[in-house]
């Protein structure tokens, strides 16, 4: 037995080094994983990329047997969704994973951006790491915009129609670029086939593109870490970070905790609670898409009503678009508005807490007050919190260089 | 000083929203019905009610018969014999010969299919509107639920006839108008009110049922899944704790 075990694995061996000849499989496993060294600090912000990319698979495959059974015309996506909810074989499972993956996808993402102003993993040499993240973000909001028009709802279409409209209000190039997108004068049978093809096929290319070169600009630099100094700094005689662990096997191990943890959560909404009292699935959206009917309160989903209630706040329409636009654009700067010495929270003053404690609730307001039917009291809450917004960028820019800091420590604090 | 910010954050966080109205939550007018889709009793009854008095006109175009049988607990015999009146066969969809074009005519407007009323509207919603039919002056049906609806009040028999009462109301600006307080029956019908409520749950609970069938299952299934996710986690974090108890 001992005898058939060595020679299996001297067999294995040789296939191994077999392929490693042709491809550089080990190689790449060693630089990666084993032998990319990772801060021994990370804490709860640290689960959410991996967990992002576990949902991204979520959807890739949820997405793919979707699109076996969905009928991407105005005359037949409806009744395909419920024939999808009804007689497949687990339609609802698969719809259903679809669905919560697509809110998941932004609530770990937003936790994740959220982690990067905590702990300033977006400054030098991060910069890029920071935009390649801006662009899957973006690409993730198309994705989502794109997908929420295929179940041909009252919301699907009427959401649809909202926001193509803005296009609109750009001057002169407007009106034909909102048919340009629409492939029609009005959102039509058209619209929905070619929002199927970017949904299913230009998008994820593009999201798997931005996700690979996100992830090979982080093994470049190594990640931040709560305390935000670089482990680079400290090394032992090997060159080995002192305050570094192999990648694999400890945050692999790690980050399968945090797997179980997320499915519980994840699968706790899925089975008992998937539209989230509407929230995830909206109930006007179980009504077949009437052009002829406008819903009495038409809203985004909810990880679209901050940006929407930015929107909603701006009287003027085409100034609307414009601020709506620059609050997700601004993001992108965020490496070189914060031009604080120091990178995590930990180590600056009291005045980053407070400029971030205040960014933190005029999203969480806005993203609320996005979702309400928008009385005039609360549309002088969304003019407020859309300043405190802008102004969390603008301070940011003129107090981080003289703000107060604390002394970084040398090492790792825990 | 740390904890009192932290309370504070918290609590401007989730302050109500300005001006928020009770809208937001289903709307005024709809009570809380009891509905359960796992009263298996409460299905069949409320199916028998909604082919007798609904199907009529309602399609549930997305809803097979036989996929019915199997979740209510009923024979292929007992539901052709008992809820098929059309010549549908087992496996059809439970549609109705009413010509769409001439629904219109008569009604006004094609009665909608209600396969998904109890996802947009809600199983509470669905109690409420049935319960909400009264006779206004005119002698005609109206609905407080969907004021001069086009339906109307089918399940007459069943309850009896319900007027309203009025109560004059003073808006801000000193401006009185006349609001519905309360109904009263005028006229009994076969079933007493507290029958009446019963039925219009079944018929709640069975239109809850129709919109998502699956919710039957993945509850259960659901208990499972996350049974084992709490089983896999535990694995995982006594795995973790060994691998990292070198890490300090």
């Amino acid at each position: 037995m001992a005898k058939f075990a060595s020679s299996v694995s001297k067999q294995a061996g040789a296939m191994m080094n077999w392929l490693d000849d042709r491809l550089p499989v080990t190689k790449f496993w060693n630089a990666t994983m084993t032998g990319y060294m990772a801060p021994k600090n990370f804490n709860f912000w640290y689960y959410m990329g991996s967990l992002a990319l576990l949902v991204l698979v979520i959807q890739i495959f949820s997405g793919i047997l979707l699109a076996m059974h969905y009928k991407p015309s105005a005359e037949e996506a409806f009744a395909s969704v419920e024939y999808i909810m009804r007689d497949v074989d687990w339609g609802w499972l698969i719809r259903y994973l679809h669905t919560t993956g697509a809110s998941f996808f932004f609530i770990l993402i937003y936790l994740h951006m959220f982690r990067s102003l905590l702990y300033g993993s977006h400054k030098a040499p991060r910069e890029l790491l920071w935009v390649f993240g801006m662009f899957i973000y973006v690409a993730l909001m198309a994705e989502a915009f794109l997908g929420y028009i295929l179940p041909w709802g009252q919301m699907s279409y009427w959401g649809a129609q909202v926001i193509i409209n803005l296009f609109g209000a750009l001057p002169k190039i407007g009106e034909p670029l909102t048919q340009w997108i629409r492939g029609d004068y009005f959102i039509s049978d058209a619209t929905l086939n070619r929002f199927f093809a970017l949904h299913v096929i230009a998008v994820p290319l593009a999201l798997m593109g931005l996700v690979l070169l996100h992830l090979v600009a982080l093994r470049e630099n190594g990640s931040n870490n709560p305390d935000g100094i670089e482990i680079k700094a400290n090394k032992d005689a090997d060159g080995i970070p002192l305050d570094g662990i192999p990648f694999h096997p400890y945050y692999t191990v790690k980050d399968i905790f945090g797997v179980g943890m997320f499915l519980i959560l994840f699968c706790f909404v899925l089975f008992f609670w998937p539209t989230a009292g509407g929230m995830f699935l909206e109930h006007d959206n179980f009504i077949p898409a009437n052009p002829l009917v406008t819903p009495e309160h038409i809203k985004p989903v909810w990880y679209f009503t901050p940006f929407y209630a930015i929107l909603k706040a701006v009287p003027d329409k085409l100034m609307g678009v414009v601020m709506m636009g620059a609050s997700v654009m601004i993001l992108f700067f965020l490496p070189w508005l914060d031009r604080s010495p120091v990178k995590s929270i930990r180590y600056r003053g009291m005045w980053y807490k407070v400029l971030l404690g205040m960014f933190t609730i005029a999203f969480v307001r806005l993203g609320l007050l996005g979702m309400a039917e928008g009385t005039p009291a609360q549309t002088w809450e969304m003019r407020v919190w859309t300043l405190v917004y802008f102004m969390f960028f603008v301070l940011l820019f003129f107090l981080s260089p003289g703000g107060k800091t604390k002394p970084e420590p040398d090492r790792v604090t825990d | 000083m740390k904890k009192f910010a932290t309370y504070l954050f918290i609590a401007v966080l989730f302050l109500p929203m300005a001006g928020a109205t009770a809208l937001a939550s289903g709307g005024a007018g709809v009570e809380h019905s009891g509905a359960n889709i796992e009263d298996t009793a409460s299905l069949q009854r409320g199916a028998k009610w909604y082919v007798n008095y609904c199907l009529g006109c309602h399609t549930l175009s997305y809803q097979r018969y036989n996929r019915l049988a199997k979740d209510l607990g009923l024979s292929e015999e007992a539901v052709m014999q008992n809820l098929v009146y059309s010549d549908a066969k087992f496996a059809d969809t439970m549609d109705i010969a009413m010509d769409p074009v001439q629904a219109e005519a008569w009604f006004g407007k094609t009665p909608p299919d209600l396969s998904l009323i109890g996802r947009s509207r809600g199983a509470d919603w669905v109690y409420s509107y049935l319960r909400a039919f009264y006779q206004d002056e005119s002698g005609s049906w109206n609905n407080t639920l969907l004021p001069n609806a086009a339906m109307p009040h089918v399940l007459w028999q069943l309850q009896g006839i319900q007027t309203p009462v009025y109560r004059t109301e003073t808006s801000e600006s000193g401006y009185t108008h006349e609001v519905i307080d309360h109904f009263e029956l005028v006229t009994p019908g076969t079933q007493s009110p507290e029958e009446f409520e019963e039925t219009a749950r079944d018929i709640a609970a069975f239109l809850d049922y129709v919109g998502e069938p699956a919710k039957l299952q993945r509850k259960g299934i659901g208990v499972w899944v996350i049974l084992f996710l709490v089983l896999f986690t535990f694995i995982a974090y006594l795995l973790k704790a060994e691998y990292w108890r070198d890490v300090h």
